[in-house]
């Protein structure tokens, strides 16, 4: 079995009128998610799988947006299409961007239907769980009763754990990718730095800065380069970068000197050109306030103990955002809720991103479990 | 973890299937590609959960949909609860391990009965190749001094004093020799031996 591309694939739009409560108590009234399906939905509905995008993540999980430019890849394009671990002849999968993302869902660059305007830093706060009855109404639409799987990494595995919990009988299988039960404090300062970096951008303008048509690019590109430190490991970044030099020699200015600073602007630049700050606020947020256990007193096992879905977890060894340690503790859980459950700790050097990337063992233990999956619902 | 699969072991695997409860909770350590565990779910309805610390084993045991938790045994078993386990195997993995006093710690910790077996060190084959001055290589010693993974080797009589000494009560004991059970000088004609033991309370 060779793996193909799905070839070039287009984005859909579902709207919905049914008002959604969030769980800050906030109402959207009416809503639209955009999002990409490969693969046929069998005659039974129960080959579907939906993947959840983590942080800078969007609907265009696979194939490509435009013919023949591998550059349009979709972000988990290793991993999902024809022949790939998740086998789109197989499964029907869906990708969808979240609400509050900058992709096409609504949003903050959205219209506010009170004020005719942008809704910028009033679009409301979204937690995880929002996420996932917005997911669910979307797969009462797509005419999905039940998740074969529902995968994600990092917030996006976050998110697998929720459907878990929140619609444990509409979930067969939960795939969760270098993720945590909660943020650890030292998590949340990397994200509060980060917000802090955007939110002092004086191009910022309390989050309005589309009326003022500006972008505050200098506090997003900040916050990326921030983030990106803790998405790699010390080993490859020495191994990447090391001591190297831009140029020959020193030149004792504050202009790009080491390679290591070269990347991470050209990173911090790239992604300011495209993302959203209002967005990149939402989304560090939904990470921070992610913690199901307080549902039962910080007891993860209680609540892990309503799911009825098999669990796949996954950790990298050199992933120190999300580390080993915090998918055993999901796991740690899982067991004592007595629920099925497989963890692989990948050995990979490539950090936090390294569940966006292709490695033979990773994939291997995604194929095998998939290939459960394929059989359960065949 | 070191296990060899095949006919060497399938009495090893009836005997554990007959002293494993039906519908218990088991946890194998050192599960190798879960057939241990498939057999007990197959034939006693378990709910069981392997570890390894291979991760070809993982996938294999992934493929076939055996629970299975990548982890270090020489790390213990922290993780898992007090007494979360009706029984705790170490199937052919004890002589591998590094710290067998921490390993034998923890699985009476985790499990309120653990089941060890390991080939027997006393055996008169591998005795007899001790006093031709090689070290032995059998059926159950299936290695060469400078391969095998085998760094605690001992015999039935060296596991039993292990047992008195470290709090081990041996609830049963079964000695097998191609597949068959053997009835006298365990020590000496027994090729495998099967233990259950429990903490002394």
């Amino acid at each position: 079995m060779t793996a193909r591309s799905l070839g070039v694939v287009t984005p859909q739009t579902a709207h919905f009128d049914e008002p959604l409560t969030l769980r800050s108590g906030a109402i959207l009234e009416r809503y639209d998610l955009v999002y990409e399906t490969y693969g046929t939905l069998n005659a039974e509905g129960s080959n579907a799988i939906l993947i959840c995008h983590a942080l800078s993540g969007n609907h265009h999980v696979a194939g490509l947006s435009v013919a023949d430019d591998p550059k349009t890849a979709g972000w988990w394009d290793n991993m999902v299409g024809p022949g790939k671990p998740i086998d789109t002849d197989r499964f029907f999968v869906v990708g969808l961007n979240n609400l509050g993302g900058c992709h096409g869902s609504t949003g903050p660059q959205s219209l506010n239907p009170k004020t005719g305007k942008p809704w910028g830093a009033d679009f409301p706060l979204v937690a995880v769980i929002d996420w996932v009855h917005a997911q669910a109404r979307l797969a009462d639409r797509l005419g999905v009763k039940v998740w074969a799987a529902v995968v994600g990494g990092s917030l996006g595995g976050m998110q697998a754990m929720r459907w878990s919990i929140t619609y444990p009988k509409r979930v067969r299988n939960a795939v969760v990718v270098a993720a945590a039960p909660y943020l650890t404090a030292q998590n949340i300062a990397f994200n509060d730095v980060a917000r802090q970096a955007i939110l002092t951008d004086p191009d910022f303008h309390g989050g309005h800065f589309y009326e003022h048509g500006v972008v505050p690019a200098r506090g997003l590109r900040l916050a990326r380069m921030l983030g990106h430190i803790t998405y790699l490991s010390d080993d490859v970044m020495a191994e990447k970068f090391g001591r190297m030099l831009r140029g020959d020699d020193l030149k004792f200015g504050f202009d790009v000197e080491f390679e290591i600073e070269s990347y991470l602007r050209y990173q911090g630049d790239k992604f300011a050109g495209y993302f959203d700050a209002n967005t990149y606020l939402i989304m560090t947020k939904a990470l921070d306030y992610f913690d199901p256990a307080r549902e039962a007193g910080g007891d993860l096992a209680a609540v892990l103990a309503r799911a009825t879905a098999r669990f796949l977890v996954i950790s990298f060894t050199s992933d120190w955002r999300f580390s080993p340690g915090r998918s055993r503790e999901i796991v740690d859980a899982l067991l004592a809720a007595r629920r099925p459950v497989a963890y692989a700790e990948i050995d990979s050097p490539n950090g936090h991103d390294a569940f966006l990337m292709t490695d033979a063992h990773y994939h291997n233990v995604m194929r095998a479990y998939f290939e459960r999956v394929a059989a359960e619902a065949a | 973890m070191n296990r060899a699969a095949g006919q060497r072991q399938r009495a090893d695997l009836d005997a554990i299937v007959r002293w494993v409860g039906e519908g218990s909770r088991v946890l194998d350590l050192g599960c190798g590609d879960g057939h241990l565990l498939a057999a007990l779910q197959r034939r006693k309805r378990v709910e069981g959960y392997g570890v390894d610390f291979d991760i070809e084993s993982v996938t294999q045991c992934v493929a076939v949909g055996i629970n299975v938790i990548q982890s270090d045994l020489e790390r213990g078993l922290s993780g898992f609860g007090d007494q979360a386990f009706d029984h705790v195997i170490l199937s052919h993995t004890l002589q591998a391990m590094h710290n067998t006093e921490h390993i034998v710690r923890e699985m009476l910790r985790v499990g309120r009965q653990g089941i060890v077996s390991f080939p027997n060190f006393g055996y008169w084959r591998h005795r007899w190749q001790v006093l031709r001055g090689r070290m032995p290589v059998s059926e159950d010693l299936p290695y060469q001094w400078f391969d095998t993974p085998n760094i605690h080797l001992c015999t039935l009589r060296d596991f039993e004093l292990f047992c008195g000494q470290h709090g081990v009560h041996v609830l049963e004991r079964l000695v097998l020799t191609d597949n068959q059970p053997v009835n006298s000088l365990h020590n000496l004609l027994g090729a495998t031996a099967l233990y259950r033991i429990e903490a002394l309370r």
